[in-house]
């Protein structure tokens, strides 16, 4: 069973989604979905690597609270980012990610993201086992 | 789709009666059309928003209106704290305080048309737009608590434009009750030095020209005649109102079970007025209303210093500045009882009515300027507000054209660069760092903004004044 990210469609804004054989693959593949929002993940030389920490009530707050820990990342440092690794003990979360400043020029940044949303927000394990996390981020 | 329940009050103005939890009808403000292209989803937000603790008299729903995060975008509702009721960070939303601002130029379309390209250009390298893009001003910690305490007041000070333009702001461009205490270190931080830049998504900052003028009297009192030409500056409090959506939409979220209220959607999250969470938001979400408004204030700054150098014949007055995400404390006049309400605006422009004690004395005869921002191919509308719209949605319009369609969607149907030629063989400039950001933003993927404006005339919620055409637009 392969990982992978996807877009889906919101009214204004964008959906995203990682799927995976365990939950913290698929928060890995929601986070590239998150960078694909803003540019193609490709594009992004995981140069410098950023720790982050999360803990929140339940699965579903966690995926939203780590990707708002990837956005205020992306805002402060000028940052995006295109390689995680996430590690989950419960609902704490301990993650690196890597990736390399703006560039304007190679990156061709479309949008910036405002903050990961409640909105089609859902972790679940799908019948064929696989996780699925995703929710609408507001751009 | 429209809603099975959905009732016609009249040519304009549809209801839903309450059902179920519902406190109070859901009102929508549309024509038959734009009814039939309302999202579902819209129906059923405003349908929550209606079963919220201490909504007073509707939720009510704008001609623009889309699918939204909890409250539909397009959505007003008003609460009293006396009567139990919330604020919502969720009814708010991230970009706290996100407007627009118009400015007189004293050019016409004749004078702006030679020097378009070159003005385009200098606005461009100096208004930093896009992702990843920083002002030239940092703020240390005094200085970003004066800011959120001052607004553009704060920004005035600081040499950011004149006197003149706080009379010609919302709130005389400072929002009061900001309590800079309440916004964490890391929306400070987030803003540190995104002061003075437009952001991204449909923020931009626009050369138009005044193309039609439907209400002479109001036109006049605006300054505005046909082929003025204006600069429409729209962009909200950046990362710091985002920052400040996303916790306490978090803390609201947590504490809604505590509060006893149940959230049928996360993202209505909200808190009882009087409660200490409540107080804490309303202080950090005014801190962002301050923030936005010096943000554009600093932003009309160095529009001025570009005008200056390429057209310093230009006299850039300030129309108006409104903004479209807020929560302010309002009387308004319920059952022929005034009361104190916590008005909603989430993608609503405010529309003092003729007489307002809040319009400066020039504007008090007409009503509040409503600026409508257009999707750089399509026009823009300045209203004003009516006598009527008080007894309508507490004083409300729409704000925008309104998507009508998905960024991907968009993306799929158009290419940046066919986007930015077409729009250049209707003599319209772009400038934007990002192409895929101008295809997202292609001006198709937008609803007819001309028939939400006429919906708004047609509703009562407020009148058309003039219609603009965009010249050349800074996408950001």
């Amino acid at each position: 069973m392969t990982a992978y990210w996807r877009h889906f469609s919101h009214a204004a804004d964008i959906g995203v989604a990682g799927v995976a054989p365990d939950l913290a693959g698929a928060f890995v593949q929601a986070a590239l979905a998150l960078t694909a929002v803003v540019c193609e993940p490709q594009r992004v030389r995981a140069d410098s690597v950023v720790e982050i920490r999360c803990n929140a009530p339940d699965a579903e707050l966690l995926l939203v609270d780590w990707l708002n820990a990837l956005i205020y990342e992306m805002a402060v440092r000028h940052m995006l980012f295109s390689r995680f690794e996430v590690r989950l003990d419960g609902t704490r979360l301990h993650a690196r990610a890597w990736g390399e400043a703006v560039d304007m020029a190679r990156h061709q940044p479309a949008v910036e993201v405002k903050g990961a949303t409640y909105t089609a927000l859902r972790v679940f394990q799908d019948a064929q086992g696989l996780w699925h996390a995703q929710c609408v981020v507001d751009v | 789709m429209a809603h099975p329940e959905l009732r016609q009050r009249s040519e304009f103005e549809w209801e839903i009666a309450p059902v179920g939890a519902m406190r109070v009808p859901a009102v929508f403000f549309a024509s038959q059309a734009l009814i039939d292209a309302l999202d579902a989803k819209v129906f059923e937000q405003a349908c929550n928003v209606a079963a919220l603790p201490g909504i007073v008299q509707a939720s009510y729903v704008m001609p623009d209106a889309h699918w939204g995060y909890g409250f539909p975008i397009g959505g007003v509702a008003a609460f009293d704290a006396e009567a139990g009721g919330v604020v919502s960070a969720g009814g708010v939303g991230f970009d706290i305080s996100c407007g627009v601002r118009t400015l007189h130029t004293g050019l016409t379309a004749a004078q702006l048309e030679r020097i378009k390209t070159p003005l385009a250009d200098a606005l461009f390298a100096h208004i930093p737009a896009g992702v990843g893009s920083t002002g030239a001003l940092r703020l240390n910690d005094k200085a970003m608590d004066a800011m959120l305490a001052g607004g553009a007041q704060w920004a005035v000070a600081q040499g950011f434009g004149a006197e003149a333009d706080l009379l010609r702001s919302e709130e005389h461009g400072c929002m009061a009750g900001a309590v800079p205490g309440a916004v964490s270190a890391q929306a400070k931080k987030r803003q540190r030095d995104e002061m003075g830049t437009l952001g991204s998504g449909n923020h931009y900052l626009e050369l138009q020209r005044v193309a039609e003028i439907f209400d002479t009297q109001a036109a006049a009192a605006f300054g505005l005649k046909v082929d003025d030409v204006v600069v429409s500056i729209h962009c909200g409090s950046r990362g710091l109102g985002h920052q400040i959506g996303t916790e306490y939409l978090r803390d609201m979220t947590i504490a809604a079970g505590e509060h006893g209220i149940r959230l049928p959607d996360r993202e209505l999250a909200c808190a009882p007025i009087d409660s200490p969470l409540g107080q804490r938001y309303l202080g950090a979400m005014r801190a962002a209303i301050n923030c936005a408004l010096a943000n554009r204030q600093i932003i009309t700054h160095l529009t001025r210093e570009v005008f200056a150098r390429i057209a310093p014949q230009a006299r850039l007055d300030l129309l108006y500045d409104v903004s479209h995400n807020t929560c302010k404390v309002e009387e308004h006049v319920v059952a022929g009882k005034v009361r104190r309400l916590f008005v909603h605006r989430k993608g609503a422009t405010r529309a003092f009515g003729p007489g307002h004690r809040e319009l400066p004395p020039e504007l008090r005869a007409v009503g509040q300027p409503v600026l409508i921002g257009g999707s750089m191919g399509t026009s823009s509308y300045i209203l004003a507000g009516t006598r009527e719209s008080e007894t309508r949605a507490f004083s409300s319009a729409c704000h925008g054209a309104g998507r009508a369609m998905s960024r991907h969607a968009a993306t799929r149907q158009w290419h940046g660069r066919t986007v930015v030629d077409d729009l250049a063989g209707r003599g319209i400039v772009i400038r934007s760092p990002s192409l895929r950001g101008v295809a997202e933003e292609a001006p198709g993927a937008y609803k007819d903004v001309s028939a939400v404006v006429d919906a708004a005339d047609a509703a009562g919620l407020a009148r058309k004044v003039v219609r603009l055409l965009p010249m050349a637009c800074i996408k950001g």
